[in-house]
């Protein structure tokens, strides 16, 4: 049993089926993401791209299927992997400092019983000081914009140090300057070596920012290099009735 | 006035008044006040059949009792909502309005039986029925809850923020609430002889409230809560010994709530004054020349010079009313109520060319 399943692939995932009430979400999903790539998902609206990354990270009970990080259940390899939800699943009223959410990113490899100290603080610093909020330590999270705040949470992923990185619509809400600077940020941990997955809407920018893809609507349509997955019968194939908006796209982005 | 009585009840009082204030923040926070409320009143039925079985009100029976018909509500409220599809609300307020009746009934069949003359105690509490050798049990099972919270602090604070990510951490965040409701539920039994059923939630929630006013983090609010609590408590209790007969229990609800309500008039960064103070000065500092920019920006955008913008989309541009300013505008001849009549009944105004004029002259 304890033998490594496919432990050359980042993300491995094999026949994973997700239902809600009886009705398909996720239908028969074989997924491998290669280590090292920045990969983006893809899909029009209810396609389940983030109950894809829910599933994967076992928040989200599959009726089928099984997913391997690094060749270990989940289970085995949380310390490995980074989680950023949607900005909108929390209550940013909560009475907490920037500090302290960079911090809860390390409570999972803390343990039991044991409080955050120095060297902690010193993590999350350095993690703030990447994401360029190094100055609002000590800010209430209420007074964060939207963009401060996909930045908070990106800084708690990066305190983790993981090897693989899963983000729910990082891009969605923020300004143009904080997604260039998150896109680099992002782009910066591949070239680090580390993998990187974002649910991602925007069609237009998908072939600038990532080099692996995966078209999703309830079935994997397409995934590989974006080079290769990102053509119009894919989108025609994932999108539908959408089309004459992927058309424009397409002549938007040769021109 | 201060006869050993008083003193019983005041420290009781604290104790319970401090201890609901601290779980409180956590119910507060995560949007769970209603299953407080559930919790306590499904409490009755428990602490009744415990009072009918054991034949008296000892801590332990009554806290057996109460917890079993706590758990007992939250897998009917589990049920309803994953087996049936009720919706959350629905089936809390069902739960609850069923085990109180359950409560009721069994209250009055024990009555009729005689013997138990104390038990109307349980439904709005009643402080003088606190004994001297209640308080230590109390404080033993108060702090045991206490250390347990402290034990998991972090955790608990992981939780209350932001589940999904706690759960991504592989935190077990399944049997952590189950704790945490544990905590909840085990404070709600000691405050019942206080308080009782029906406004125990009040000291949970009331506190919690007052005290997110004025802080910014979990660990000032929880320490500010257990604060406004205690001063609720032995305030209730005080205050409830000089107007001889008054009813401690609901005299700390009232000064619980008090606190709440001085809380989020006066907190100086949540505040509804300092709200409208803060709205008050953007007013004032609100500059001809920005309301003028703002206009023509909206022309330049419709590539219309003569356009006529909605005052309310100023409003929202701006931040504040921008009325005083436009009328002051119109006095200098800047700015003009449009001329169309717009269906929507909505209040328009376009630049005049001296406005444009002004806009376009550099900064005098």
């Amino acid at each position: 049993m304890n033998t490594l399943h496919e432990p050359h692939i980042a993300c491995h995932v094999e026949d994973l089926t997700v239902s809600y009430r009886e009705r398909p979400v996720l239908w028969d999903i074989d997924l491998d993401i290669p280590p090292g790539v920045m990969a983006a998902v893809v899909g029009p609206n209810g396609a389940g791209k983030s109950t894809l990354i829910k599933a994967i990270l076992g928040l989200v009970p599959p009726v089928a299927g099984h997913v391997r990080v690094f060749g270990q259940p989940v289970a085995q390899a949380r310390r490995r992997i980074a989680y950023v939800p949607q900005r909108q699943s929390v209550d940013w009223d909560f009475p907490a400092t920037v500090r302290d959410v960079v911090l809860m990113g390390l409570y999972g490899k803390l343990g039991w019983l044991r409080r955050p100290g120095r060297v902690e603080k010193a993590k999350a610093q350095a993690a703030l000081e990447q994401v360029g909020m190094q100055d609002y330590a000590a800010r209430p999270i209420s007074q964060l914009s939207g963009g401060q705040q996909q930045r908070v949470f990106i800084a708690r992923a990066l305190v983790q140090e993981a090897d693989l990185l899963f983000l729910d619509e990082p891009m969605a809400g923020v300004d143009a300057v904080t997604e260039a600077a998150i896109v680099a940020l992002l782009k910066a941990q591949r070239d680090a070596g580390r993998t990187v997955v974002v649910v991602h809407h925007d069609l237009q920018t998908v072939a600038r920012y990532f080099d692996w893809l995966v078209m999703l609507n309830q079935r994997i349509i397409a995934q590989g290099p974006v080079a290769e997955v990102y053509t119009e019968a894919n989108l025609r194939a994932a999108y539908g009735g959408q089309l004459a908006l992927i058309g424009a796209l397409r002549l938007g982005d040769d021109a | 006035m201060l006869s050993p009585t008083l003193i019983t009840v005041a420290l009781a009082a604290a104790m319970i008044g401090a201890l609901a204030g601290v779980l409180g923040s956590f119910l507060v926070l995560r949007g769970q006040s209603l299953l407080g409320d559930v919790i306590a009143h499904a409490s009755l039925p428990g602490v009744v059949a415990a009072f009918l079985i054991s034949g008296g009100r000892g801590f332990f029976a009554i806290l057996a009792g109460a917890l079993i018909a706590g758990a007992l509500a939250g897998l009917s409220v589990q049920a309803l909502r994953r087996g049936a599809g009720v919706k959350p609300d629905a089936a809390l307020g069902v739960v609850l309005s069923l085990f109180f009746a359950a409560g009721v009934v069994l209250l009055t069949l024990a009555q009729t039986r005689g013997g138990s003359a104390g038990l109307t105690v349980f439904l709005f509490g009643q402080a003088a029925s606190v004994l001297r050798a209640d308080l230590l049990p109390m404080a033993l099972v108060g702090g045991g809850v206490l250390v347990v919270l402290a034990l998991f602090w972090k955790e608990f604070q992981f939780l209350a923020f932001d589940p999904e990510g706690a759960r991504a951490q592989g935190l077990p965040v399944a049997r952590l609430e189950v704790l945490l409701t544990l905590l909840i539920a085990v404070t709600i039994v000691l405050g019942l002889t206080l308080a009782g059923v029906v406004l125990m939630v009040a000291l949970l929630i009331a506190p919690a409230v007052a005290a997110r006013q004025w802080v910014r983090g979990l660990a000032p609010m929880v320490w500010l809560a257990a604060l406004f609590g205690a001063l609720a408590g032995t305030g209730g209790a005080v205050i409830s010994a000089v107007g001889q007969g008054v009813a401690t229990g609901p005299v700390m609800v009232l000064a619980a709530v008090g606190l709440a309500a001085l809380s989020l008039l006066l907190a100086p960064e949540r505040g509804i004054l300092a709200r409208r103070n803060r709205q008050a000065q953007a007013k004032k500092a609100l500059r001809g020349r920005q309301v003028l920019a703002a206009l023509g920006g909206l022309g330049a955008d419709h590539a219309n010079p003569g356009y006529a913008g909605d005052q309310a989309m100023l409003d929202a541009y701006l931040g504040t009313d921008a009325g005083p300013v436009l009328a002051r505008l119109q006095r200098q001849g800047y700015v003009l109520p449009a001329s169309l009549a717009p269906e929507t009944g909505a209040r328009r105004w376009e630049l005049t060319e001296a406005g444009r004029q002004r806009l376009e002259a550099p900064d005098a």
